[in-house]
């Protein structure tokens, strides 16, 4: 039977067996058609088509196991039966109903991002995930860099970059989103222009500011997930009680030499930076690159595992390090962790403090 | 003899130390007896005789402040992390 008689079949009430794989079916099938696999046929026929002279018409994807179904079925003691020979491609062509799932991602995107696609915890939804998801990161620098650079490249739709500095020749050894040729230009811009020739499709905002008490919460408040790769403490303690009250994931990294340590602070949920050091610390425990110098690797590995947790905050997969302070010591290249507790008491999300 | 990780922002007053081997059997004696021979690291771990609200001390993996804080009992195979808030620059 044609593709043309099938759909005057169809139109006149016939029953339509849809004999491919559940796989298949999910790709798209014809909307009414219920789907029982050739495999299956002899064991829930009966259960899926009890009268046996109610009209069945068959089809696969191009009539070979419908072919088999409609003998097996003829065989069996039905007596209405016809196979659609040829391609469902027929079928649609002539305008016969189809349903398909909606794609979540274009050809283009499948291409791109088919070796994470690939990874049964991201597949198609997480990636959609990914390219729906707005980062944001503080500071354009050393943690931000190889941050911005890998959930740029990895689909992450939206990167606001908060930084008010310009590029200096003396960043260039680690703060790898800039280039020779861009000192003196804002590294906004510079990482705007990086990661545009990286992935096109990743929109990056440009907050041209420092964070303080007035724009923090404006700042943070579009976003998904924080990435603290501030260099002192006032922001830091900012950021942490704005994101404590917007209930936004940070990630938070810091280094200084050798060392370096990765969190992450999920509000309510977990720790945030109060509950392991409650009042903030005069500002000359805090030296900065400048004065004490500073590995270029060093940012690269933290703003890295940095990254990672993005990936799993936005995915909602995985233990991430909420709870935990992970350190490293890059001369020893040793990797040790603390177990970080709320506290009760914590001023910014403690008792007492509105959840 | 327990082992006292001593953070890159510390070393400075114990000689570039990276890890320090101390005698007692509490968080208070390791520190005091590291104290007495590195003076400059108690005015930096200490406030007025108190633990600076700024670093915190852990036994393995634990904070002190959630167990018995400077009477925290420690082991000959325990190791005692100093852990000052790092802001540590991107800068």
């Amino acid at each position: 039977m044609s593709a043309a008689e099938a759909l005057e079949l169809a139109a006149s009430g016939w029953r339509i067996l849809d004999v491919r794989e559940q796989v298949e079916w999910n790709e798209g099938h014809i909307p009414d058609a219920t789907l029982l696999p050739l495999a299956d046929l002899p064991a829930r026929i009966a259960e899926v088509a009890p009268d046996r002279e109610a009209p069945l018409l068959v089809h696969c994807a191009v009539g070979a196991r419908s072919l088999r179904a409609a003998a097996w079925l003829l065989q069996n003691g039905y007596t209405n039966v016809a196979n659609l020979r040829g391609s469902l491609l027929d079928w649609r062509r002539l305008g016969g109903a189809w349903e398909a799932p909606e794609q979540l991602l274009t050809p283009a995107q499948q291409r791109r991002y088919s070796r994470q696609v690939l990874i049964p915890e991201i597949g198609q939804a997480g990636q959609r995930k990914l390219l729906d998801a707005r980062v944001l990161l503080i500071g354009a620098g050393g943690l931000g860099s190889p941050a911005a650079l890998y959930l740029a490249a990895s689909g992450i739709g939206t990167i606001g970059l908060v930084d008010d500095d310009v590029v200096d020749e003396s960043n260039l050894q680690r703060q790898v989103l800039h280039a020779s040729d861009r000192v003196g230009m804002h590294k906004t811009e510079s990482a705007r222009m990086t990661l545009a020739a990286l992935n096109p499709e990743t929109q990056v905002v440009e907050h041209r500011e420092r964070l303080d008490a007035d724009n923090v919460e404006r700042l943070i408040a579009d976003y998904d997930v924080i990435v603290d790769g501030t260099d002192n403490f006032d922001t830091r303690y900012l950021l942490n009680d704005a994101a404590v009250k917007l209930r936004k994931p940070v990630v938070h990294g810091s280094i200084y030499r050798w060392d370096g340590q990765v969190t992450t602070f999920v509000p309510f949920e977990g720790p945030c930076y109060r509950c392991m050091y409650p009042t903030q610390p005069p500002p000359e425990l805090a030296p900065a690159c400048a004065v004490a110098g500073v590995l270029g690797v060093l940012p690269g590995i933290a703003g890295l595992i940095q990254a990672n947790e993005v990936f799993k905050l936005v995915l909602g997969v995985g233990e991430t390090l909420a709870g935990r302070l992970l350190m490293f010591d890059a001369m020893a290249t040793d990797f040790s962790e603390v177990k970080i507790w709320r506290d009760p008491a914590c001023p910014a999300c403690g008792e007492g403090t509105i959840q | 003899m327990s082992i006292v990780r001593i953070p890159p922002v510390l070393r400075e007053t114990v000689g570039g130390s990276r890890t320090l081997a101390a005698h007692g059997a509490t968080v208070d004696e390791v520190l005091a007896d590291l104290f007495a021979n590195y003076p400059a690291l108690r005015a930096r771990v200490t406030d007025d005789g108190e633990l600076s609200p700024f670093v915190n001390v852990y036994v393995n993996d634990r904070d002190v402040r959630y167990r018995d804080g400077l009477e925290t009992p420690v082991g000959p195979d325990d190791t005692v992390i100093l852990l000052p808030a790092m802001a540590g620059g991107a800068r």
